[in-house]
C-alpha cells in the first residue's frame, strides 16, 4: 500500500503596484501601448543611467505590510540580483534581499477545520522585467521594455499551506486586502498578480521538510490548483519509485497539464546579490509610518461589519458584495446617490450576478458606473418604469453603461400612467377576447391573468400593472 | 598559500559572467585570479570583528521621486543603438526551446 | 601668442574681451590635435564640425552678454566614459565601438551650459580599468613628456590632452586614482572631488560607489573653476549630495598659515621611488616655510586599501558591465548559435583582457559561498579605513602624499603583471574608499625628465582646504609645459614669422 503523504506549500506572490510611474524612472506604467513606447535610458539599462526610487511604491509596499500584520522595517535597502536574460535590461534586477521592507506577518484564511494563519516571511520591493514576444516567423524573440521597471512587491509566505484550497483561499485573501488598499488591481490574467508555488511532500507525521520545487507560469486560480495536484503526484511518484526530488524551477504548462524543468547548463542560479550602490537606504520614520497607517482605507472585515450594521444587509449579501473591492465600491457609490442600500444590494445580488455568469465575467472587471444603477433604482422607485423594463435597461447599463434616463426616454419605455389611454386599450382587449371575459364571469380566475397579459402586450410592457388590474376589474 | 583555481571554477565563473575564454586565456585567468586571491587573503590579518560593513560612505537616505509621469515616447532614441531590431522591439535569439 | 598655451580662465577672458573668438579657440585646439594627436593618441573622437557649430552659438551668447562665466568659449575634452548625446561614447572598448548615447551626462551638460565647447572624447583604459591607458581598444595614449612612456590612467587621454594643449581643460573620472595618478604622470593638475559632489548620471559606471568625475587642467585655478561648474546636486543621481557650498574659486588664496598638514609615514616606506619621495618632501618643506604646520603621523591600514578596493570595485564592475550583452547597444558577435552563445561570444570578443580579468574576479567574489569572506570583509575594511581617515582629520586639515610610487613607466612594462600594476594604486585608492577629495599638483620631475605630482587629500566636503594648499604651493612654481607642446610654439612662430 502507498504511504500517506502530506503536501507542504509556500507561495511567492508578485504584485504589480498601482503607481502611475515605474519604480526607478518617470515612465508611465500604463498597460498596453506599442513596444518600447514607455521606456527611457533607465528602464532599458542604457549605460550611465541611474535609478531613483518612487516614493509611492514604498508607501504601497508598507501599506500592504501593515495590512498583513507585518513588521515594517524602518530601515530597508536595495540589492542587485545578477542574472542574464534579455527581458532584464541591466542583466541585474534591483530587489531587496538583506533588508526587505516588511517581515514576519500573517493573514488568516478560512478552512473547513476553522480559521488558519498563513505566515508571511517577508515582503520585498523589486522591479518587473520586460516582455518577450516570440516571433515564430523569424524564429527569434523580440524584447519590449514597457513593463521593465514597473514596481512589484514579492510576498513570500511561510510553507504553511497544505492543499490547493488553502492556497486559493490565501491568494484570495491577499488579493482582497491589496485591492482594498488600492495598492494593485491584482488581476491574475493580466499578470498584475502572479504566484510561484514552492511545493514539497513528506510522509505524514514526518518533521523534516522534503525537497521542494518551484513552479512558475501560473496565471489563474484553476491553473494553480491543477499545478499543485500535478506536482504533488509527480513528487509522490518519484518517492514511491525510490527516486529523489530535485530542487529546481519548473514551468507549468496548463494546456498539457504538466510541468517541465527549466534548468539549463547556463542557469547557475547563483544570483550574486550585493548592496545596490546606486540607491541609498530608505528610512521610514514613525511619523511617516503613522501617516501611511492613517491613510489606510477601510478593509474588508471592517466593511462587512459596517454593511450589516449601517445598511442592515443580510450576512450572505454583505459577504458577496465585499468579496470584491469593485462590487463594494459600486454598492457604496450607488447607495450614496439613491439612498436605497437594500435595492442596490438586490440589483447586485440578483441581476448583476446573473449577467456576470451569463457573460463569464469577474466582479473586478465590472465597468458600469454606480451612478447609472442609482438612477435606474430612482426610476423604478418613482414608477417611471416597471420592473420588467428595468431589467431590460439594467442589461444595457451592465454591458454599455448607458444613462438609464436618456435610454428610457429615447426608446419610449416609460410606464403609461394616462388612465384614459389605458382604459381605451383595455376596452379593446375585452372586446377582442369575449371568451376570456365569459370565463372570468364563470369564475375562472386564470382568465384575469390572460387579460392582464394581453393588455401588457398591447402596451408593449409599459403599463403600470397595478393600474391595469384596477381598470380591468372595474370594467368586468 | 597559493590559491589553486580549478578549471571548474573558471568554467563556473565564465557561466556567471557570460565569458568564454580561449584555452590560453583560461590558463592565464587561473594564474591571475589565483595570485589576486592570494594577495587579497591578506585581509584575513585584519581584525574586523564587530565592524559594520560600509556600503555607502555617507549617511544619505530617503532620496525619492514623486509618482508623476515625466517621460514621453522615446522609442526611436532607445532603439537607435540596437544591433538588431524588429517591429519596434530589440531582436534576440529565440529564448524558449 | 599661442592660444592653447593659455589656461582656460585666461583664454575665456580674452574671448570675453573680444580679443579672440570661441571659433578661434576651437580652431587652435583642433590644429593642435592635428599636429600632435597622431603621435600621442589622446582622442578617440574629435567632433570638428559639431565643435565649430557649438562655438558659433556660444560666441553669440558671449556677445549678447548671456554667457559671462570663466569657461565661456573655451575648448574642452571629455573622457570617453561620459555620455554625449549623438556623439560616439566608447569607454575605449570594442563593445561600445559604435555607441551614440540618447542623452548627455549631467556633468557635461553643466559644462555646456557654462559655455565650454566640447571638441571631442579622450582615450582611456577600457572602462577605466587600468593605470596606463594601455588597455584601450583604440591603442595606448603616450606620455606628453616622453612618448616612450605611458601617461598613466585611466584618464590618460584627458591628462595628456591637457599637457599637450589639445584642449584648454578636460574632464576625467576617478575610481581608484584615475584622475590623480595620470595628472601626476603628465605634469598637470586634477581634482577628484568628494563622492557625491559631481553627478554620476551619464558616467558609464565602473565601480559605482567610488566613481567621481573631476577636472583636469593646467593649474589649480582652472580646476577650481571647472569644478564649480560641473558640481551640482542632481536628483537623477540618488548618491548626489546636497552640499552647503558649491563655491570652490573663493579658496584660490595664497595663504597656508596655520594650515595643519599631515604626512602619513606609512606612505613613505618601501616601494616609493627615492626621487618621488624627495620631491614630495621638498614640497612639504615649502608649505612649511609658507606657514603651514607640517607633521608626520601613522595613518595605518594602508596595505589593506588595495585588496579592499579591488574586491569592491571588481564586484560592482562585474554587475555594472553585465548590460553589455549585444542586445540593446554596442557590439554583437557575427555568428552564434542561440542566446547564451551570443552573450558569451559578444562579451568575450567585445571586452579586453583587463576588463575580463576584473569581471571574472568580481563574479567570483560575489558567488555563492564567497560573498562574506570577500565582499563583506572588504566592506568592513572600508569602514575601518574611513575611520582611520576620520581620526587623521581631527588632527590635520590636509594630508600630503605622493600620487604614485613612481613616475610614468615605459609602455608595455605594466600589463604583464596585473598585481604589480594594482600595487601602484596604493596612494590613491584609499581616498576613493573613504569618499574623500584629492588633488594632484605637479611638484617636480625626475632625472629622466618625467613629471612628479603630489597629492593633497582633504576631509569630506573640504575641497577648499586642498585647493588653497595646492594654489599656494603652485604660486612658488611656474607651470612647466611639456616639450611636445613647446615644440609646437616654434613651428607656429616660424609660420607666423613668414
Amino acid at each position: 500500500m502507498r504511504k500517506q503523504y502530506e503536501t507542504v506549500i509556500g507561495l511567492e506572490v508578485h504584485v504589480e503596484l498601482a503607481t502611475k510611474t515605474k519604480i526607478f524612472c518617470s515612465c508611465s506604467t500604463e498597460f498596453g501601448g506599442a513596444p518600447n513606447t514607455h521606456t527611457c535610458p533607465v528602464c532599458t539599462g542604457m549605460p550611465g543611467s541611474l535609478p531613483v526610487l518612487n516614493k509611492k511604491a514604498v508607501e504601497y509596499a508598507a501599506a500592504v505590510g501593515l495590512a498583513t500584520n507585518c513588521t515594517v522595517n524602518q530601515c530597508c535597502k536595495f540589492d542587485r540580483k545578477n542574472y542574464f536574460y534579455p527581458d532584464n535590461p541591466q542583466n541585474y534586477q534591483i530587489s531587496q534581499l538583506y533588508q526587505p521592507i516588511c517581515q514576519d506577518g500573517y493573514v488568516e484564511i478560512d478552512t473547513p477545520s476553522g480559521p488558519k494563519k498563513i505566515g508571511i516571511h517577508e515582503i520585498h520591493m523589486e522591479e518587473d522585467a520586460g516582455k518577450l514576444i516570440h516571433d515564430e516567423w523569424e524564429d527569434c524573440s523580440l524584447v519590449d521594455f514597457n513593463r521593465s521597471g514597473v514596481p512589484l512587491i514579492e510576498i513570500v509566505s511561510e510553507p504553511d499551506m497544505r492543499n490547493a484550497d488553502e492556497v486559493i483561499a490565501y491568494l484570495d485573501k491577499l488579493r482582497l486586502i491589496i485591492q482594498y488598499l488600492g495598492a494593485s488591481d491584482c488581476k491574475l490574467q493580466e499578470g498584475s498578480m502572479r504566484a510561484d508555488v514552492n511545493l514539497s511532500v513528506r510522509e505524514t507525521g514526518a518533521e523534516k521538510l522534503g525537497t521542494r520545487t518551484e513552479m512558475k507560469n501560473l496565471n489563474s486560480f484553476k491553473a494553480i490548483a491543477r499545478a499543485i495536484e500535478g506536482e504533488r503526484e509527480r513528487q509522490i511518484e518519484l518517492l514511491e519509485m525510490g527516486r529523489q526530488v530535485i530542487q529546481e524551477t519548473r514551468r507549468w504548462d496548463d494546456n498539457k497539464e504538466a510541468s517541465y524543468a527549466m534548468r539549463s547548463k547556463e542557469d547557475a542560479q547563483d544570483y550574486r546579490y550585493f548592496p545596490e550602490p546606486d540607491l541609498v537606504p530608505v528610512i521610514i520614520s514613525d511619523e511617516w509610518l503613522a501617516a501611511i497607517r492613517d491613510r489606510q482605507p477601510e478593509l474588508r472585515t471592517q466593511k462587512l461589519i459596517r454593511y450589516k450594521k449601517e445598511f442592515d444587509l443580510p450576512d450572505y449579501d454583505a459577504e458577496i458584495i465585499t468579496s470584491s473591492k469593485r462590487l463594494a465600491d459600486i454598492f457604496e457609490e450607488a447607495t450614496a446617490v439613491c439612498g436605497r442600500p437594500k435595492k442596490v444590494s438586490n440589483w447586485l445580488m440578483v441581476e448583476t450576478m446573473r449577467l456576470m455568469k451569463e457573460y463569464g465575467m469577474e466582479a473586478d472587471s465590472l465597468r458600469f458606473s454606480p451612478e447609472n444603477l442609482a438612477k435606474l433604482i430612482q426610476l423604478t422607485e418613482a414608477g417611471t418604469i416597471n420592473s420588467s423594463v428595468a431589467k431590460e435597461v439594467f442589461e444595457k447599463i451592465f454591458l454599455e453603461d448607458i444613462d438609464p434616463l436618456q435610454y428610457v426616454e429615447k426608446h419610449g419605455l416609460k410606464t403609461v400612467n394616462d388612465e384614459g389611454a389605458l382604459r381605451e386599450v383595455i376596452e379593446q382587449v375585452l372586446a377582442d377576447n369575449p371568451h376570456s371575459v365569459e370565463d372570468y364571469h364563470n369564475g375562472k380566475e386564470k382568465a384575469m391573468g390572460f387579460l392582464v397579459g394581453q393588455t401588457m402586450k398591447a402596451m408593449r410592457g409599459k403599463a403600470d400593472p397595478g393600474m391595469v388590474n384596477q381598470i380591468l376589474k372595474e370594467l368586468l | 598559500m597559493a590559491s589553486m583555481i580549478s578549471d571548474e571554477t573558471i568554467e563556473y565563473v565564465g557561466i556567471l559572467a557570460k565569458l568564454e575564454l580561449s584555452p590560453e586565456e583560461r590558463e592565464q585567468a587561473k594564474k591571475d585570479m589565483g595570485n589576486m586571491l592570494d594577495y587579497i587573503d591578506m585581509l584575513n590579518n585584519l581584525d574586523t570583528e564587530g565592524v559594520e560593513p560600509m556600503s555607502h560612505v555617507f549617511p544619505v537616505h530617503n532620496v525619492f521621486r514623486e509618482d508623476t509621469v515625466a517621460n514621453g515616447n522615446e522609442k526611436d532614441k532607445i532603439l537607435a543603438n540596437a544591433p538588431e531590431k524588429k517591429d519596434g522591439a530589440f531582436k534576440v535569439p529565440k529564448t524558449v526551446e | 601668442m599661442n592660444i592653447m598655451s593659455l589656461t582656460a580662465v585666461e583664454l575665456s577672458k580674452k574671448i570675453k574681451a573680444g580679443e579672440i573668438t570661441a571659433m578661434d579657440a576651437v580652431r587652435a585646439a583642433l590644429e593642435q590635435v592635428k599636429k600632435v594627436d597622431g603621435e600621442f593618441n589622446c582622442y578617440v573622437t574629435v567632433d570638428e564640425e559639431g565643435a565649430f557649430r557649438r562655438a558659433e552659438e556660444i560666441q553669440k551668447k558671449i556677445e549678447s552678454g548671456e554667457l559671462t562665466g570663466p569657461l565661456a568659449g573655451v575648448p574642452a575634452a571629455v573622457k570617453d566614459n561620459m555620455c554625449t548625446e549623438g556623439m560616439l561614447t566608447t569607454c575605449s572598448s570594442k563593445i561600445l565601438y559604435n555607441f551614440k548615447p540618447a542623452y548627455t551626462a549631467e556633468a557635461v551638460l553643466n559644462l555646456e551650459k557654462a559655455g565650454a565647447v566640447i571638441i571631442g572624447k579622450t582615450n582611456m583604459d577600457e572602462f577605466a580599468m587600468g593605470s596606463t591607458t594601455e588597455t584601450s581598444f583604440f591603442g595606448p595614449t603616450r606620455n606628453p613628456w616622453n612618448a616612450e612612456h605611458v601617461p598613466g590612467g585611466s584618464s590618460g587621454g584627458s591628462c595628456a590632452a591637457v599637457a599637450l594643449e589639445e584642449c584648454a581643460f578636460a574632464l576625467g573620472s576617478d575610481t581608484g586614482g584615475s584622475i590623480r595618478q595620470p595628472s601626476s604622470f603628465c605634469g598637470v593638475t586634477g581634482i577628484k572631488p568628494t563622492y557625491g559632489t559631481v553627478s554620476r548620471y551619464g558616467l558609464i559606471a565602473y565601480g559605482s560607489s567610488f566613481d567621481q568625475i573631476g577636472p583636469v587642467a593646467k593649474d589649480v585655478t582652472d580646476c577650481a573653476a571647472v569644478l564649480e561648474v560641473i558640481a551640482s546636486y542632481d536628483p537623477k543621481d540618488s548618491t548626489s549630495v546636497k552640499r552647503e557650498s558649491y563655491d570652490f574659486t573663493s579658496a584660490l588664496v595664497e595663504d597656508v598659515r596655520g594650515l595643519r598638514i599631515g604626512i602619513p609615514k606609512d606612505y613613505f616606506g618601501k616601494g616609493l621611488d627615492t626621487e618621488v619621495k624627495e620631491s614630495i618632501l621638498k614640497a612639504a618643506k615649502l608649505l612649511e616655510e609658507r606657514g603651514a604646520v607640517v607633521e608626520e603621523f601613522d595613518l595605518s591600514l594602508v596595505e589593506y586599501a588595495i585588496p579592499a578596493y579591488y574586491i569592491i570595485a571588481s564586484a560592482e564592475a562585474s554587475s555594472n558591465l553585465a548590460r553589455f550583452d549585444g542586445v540593446k547597444f554596442g557590439y554583437r558577435t557575427g555568428t552564434y548559435t542561440g542566446l547564451h552563445n551570443m552573450y558569451k561570444k559578444s562579451r568575450s570578443e567585445g571586452f579586453g583582457t583587463e576588463v575580463k580579468r576584473r569581471i571574472m574576479l568580481g563574479s567570483f567574489v560575489l558567488s555563492s559561498g564567497y560573498y562574506d569572506a570577500y565582499y563583506i570583509k572588504a566592506l568592513k575594511t572600508k569602514a575601518l579605513i574611513k575611520q582611520a581617515f576620520d581620526r587623521a582629520f581631527t588632527k590635520y586639515d590636509v594630508i600630503l602624499a605622493p600620487a604614485s610610487p613612481t613616475t610614468a613607466p615605459k609602455l608595455g612594462e605594466s600589463l604583464g603583471d596585473p598585481l604589480q600594476m594594482y600595487l601602484g594604486d596604493i596612494y590613491t585608492v584609499s581616498v576613493n574608499l573613504a569618499g574623500l577629495p584629492g588633488i594632484t599638483v605637479p611638484c617636480g620631475e625626475d632625472s629622466k625628465g618625467l613629471p612628479i605630482g603630489m597629492q593633497l587629500i582633504g576631509d569630506c566636503f573640504q575641497e577648499n582646504k586642498i585647493i588653497r594648499a595646492a594654489y599656494t604651493f603652485e604660486q612658488s612654481r611656474i607651470y612647466e609645459r611639456c616639450p611636445a607642446a613647446k615644440a609646437q610654439d616654434g613651428k607656429q612662430e616660424r609660420k607666423d614669422g613668414r
